[in-house]
């Protein structure tokens, strides 16, 4: 098994989500509505790491994501990456893309939109994914990387 | 377009916006006809607007439609606290279509999506007046003879000016060639002008308005306001250096001419007015014939 270093045990088949900026990985867990999962899971974070400084890491035992649900993470953590175990050998790797549309997820960075004074799903058409800008369906300002706000 | 919503200027095709410029000119020849006679339409106006409201109630009028709708909310059960949803869907069961003006961003574009009716949008917050840009346009053909390539001077506040922003938009599928004069706090953002760029249209930025202004088409004047000034010391220097007065259209073309969407203020001098450039009272008149040709083309009657 190749984490001898790290703080947290290998699973048998699961995902593991690595390379999390240690100040996104709360904001993944709740983009993946991981508090709501009945299955075994193992949170690290503000783990060293030479690339990226502090970073997070996440193993689910026995779960597997779909690619638009998982390409949600892109928005806080672009450069993640997805470790598909199978008898606990990676079988596929993988990385996140992000999406050409969000919906829902975010909040939209302007006070006088209306998805912020009434019951509105937010809606975002991705205009950057370089440098991440989101342009909002109804008010077309753009919430960008700085200002991304997860509902 | 019938049955087309016009919430973003955007909305609409470089084609349509042709066809509307050519209805404009028929209603302009001959505003009173009975082609909507039997429609019911309603303006919901949440914020107040004279204007517009008056131009499109006279368009309707004119026109022989039915009007239905209220200028101000504080009156409506809206100050109840009943959604924009639930407002609209009401509204679209009685009327033929909505033209709305909302204080909030982004709402003629929900309106768009609740309603079963056309929603014609005649200003969302500062996002978009589509049925002003259309008006300017029509007055730029109308005295220029063409939209293609001209030189548009935009003056003042084009941080935060969406007429300017929605003109721009519009224009730029016609080759326009941009002038921006306007203080450095309020200069046309990052974004328009890297849309420019990607367009591979040309634009010259300033802050002198007297420069160039003899190359100019088109003049098109927004009001600088002070409540946009971060520092109200940077206001006072330049709240003067923005002010059309008739000796600096000495040396204009003859066809030139000056536009303001309205209310002026102090930015166009009152001296201007008696000028052949002057043409921002004849730009809102435009305006009842752009919204009959607006209306007409929606309803699929035109």
């Amino acid at each position: 098994m190749k984490d001898k270093q790290l703080s947290v045990r290998a699973i048998k088949e699961g995902t593991v989500i690595d390379h999390i900026p240690a100040s996104a990985l709360f904001k993944v867990v709740s983009i993946l509505k991981l508090d709501t999962l009945d299955t075994m899971i193992t949170i690290g974070n503000s783990l060293g790491s030479n690339k990226l400084g502090k970073k997070g890491i996440i193993k689910l035992s026995k779960v597997f994501f779909k690619d638009d649900e998982i390409n949600k993470i892109s928005l806080v953590a672009p450069c993640a990456k997805l470790n598909i175990i199978k008898e606990y050998d990676v079988v596929e790797k993988r990385v996140v893309d992000i999406p050409d549309e969000i919906i829902g997820l975010v909040k939209c960075v302007n006070p006088k939109c209306i998805t912020n004074n009434e019951k509105v799903n937010t809606r975002f058409e991705v205009v950057n994914k370089s440098d991440v800008k989101l342009k909002c369906h109804y008010c077309e300002k753009i919430t960008d990387q700085d200002n991304i706000d997860i509902l | 377009m019938k049955d087309k919503n016009l919430v973003s200027i955007t909305d609409f095709t470089k084609e349509e916006y042709l066809r509307l410029m050519e209805l404009a000119a028929e209603f302009e020849a001959n505003p009173r006809q009975d082609i909507l006679s039997g429609y019911v339409i309603s303006t919901l106006f949440f914020e107040p607007s004279t204007r517009t409201r008056l131009s499109f109630e006279t368009a309707i009028n004119g026109l022989r439609g039915r009007v239905i709708g209220f200028s101000d909310s504080g009156a409506t059960s809206a100050s109840k606290g009943e959604t924009l949803h639930d407002t609209i869907k009401m509204v679209s069961n009685y009327a033929d279509l909505i033209v709305m003006r909302h204080p909030l961003e982004g709402s003629a574009r929900l309106a768009s999506e609740v309603s079963s009716v056309p929603i014609v949008n005649a200003g969302d917050g500062a996002n978009q007046h589509p049925t002003q840009t259309l008006l300017d346009m029509y007055s730029i053909l109308k005295t220029q003879g063409t939209l293609e390539n001209l030189k548009i001077f935009m003056v003042g506040d084009l941080k935060y000016g969406r007429t300017v922003h929605s003109l721009l938009q519009a224009m730029s599928k016609f080759n326009t060639t941009f002038y921006f004069i306007s203080p450095d706090e309020l200069k046309m953002p990052t974004t328009y002008k890297l849309y420019l760029e990607k367009m591979g249209l040309d634009f010259h930025e300033g802050k002198d308005l007297t420069e160039f202004l003899s190359e100019a088409d088109i003049i098109y004047m927004t009001r600088v306001q002070q409540e946009r000034f971060t520092d109200p010391i940077e206001y006072e220097r330049v709240k003067n250096a923005y002010i059309l007065r008739r000796e600096m259209l000495e040396g204009c073309k003859e066809s030139m001419k000056v536009l303001h969407p309205l209310p002026r203020v102090n930015e166009i001098h009152t001296d201007v007015d008696a000028s052949p450039h002057a043409y921002y009272f004849e730009q809102a008149e435009n305006g009842v014939y752009v919204r009959m040709a607006i209306l007409s083309a929606i309803l699929g009657i035109k």
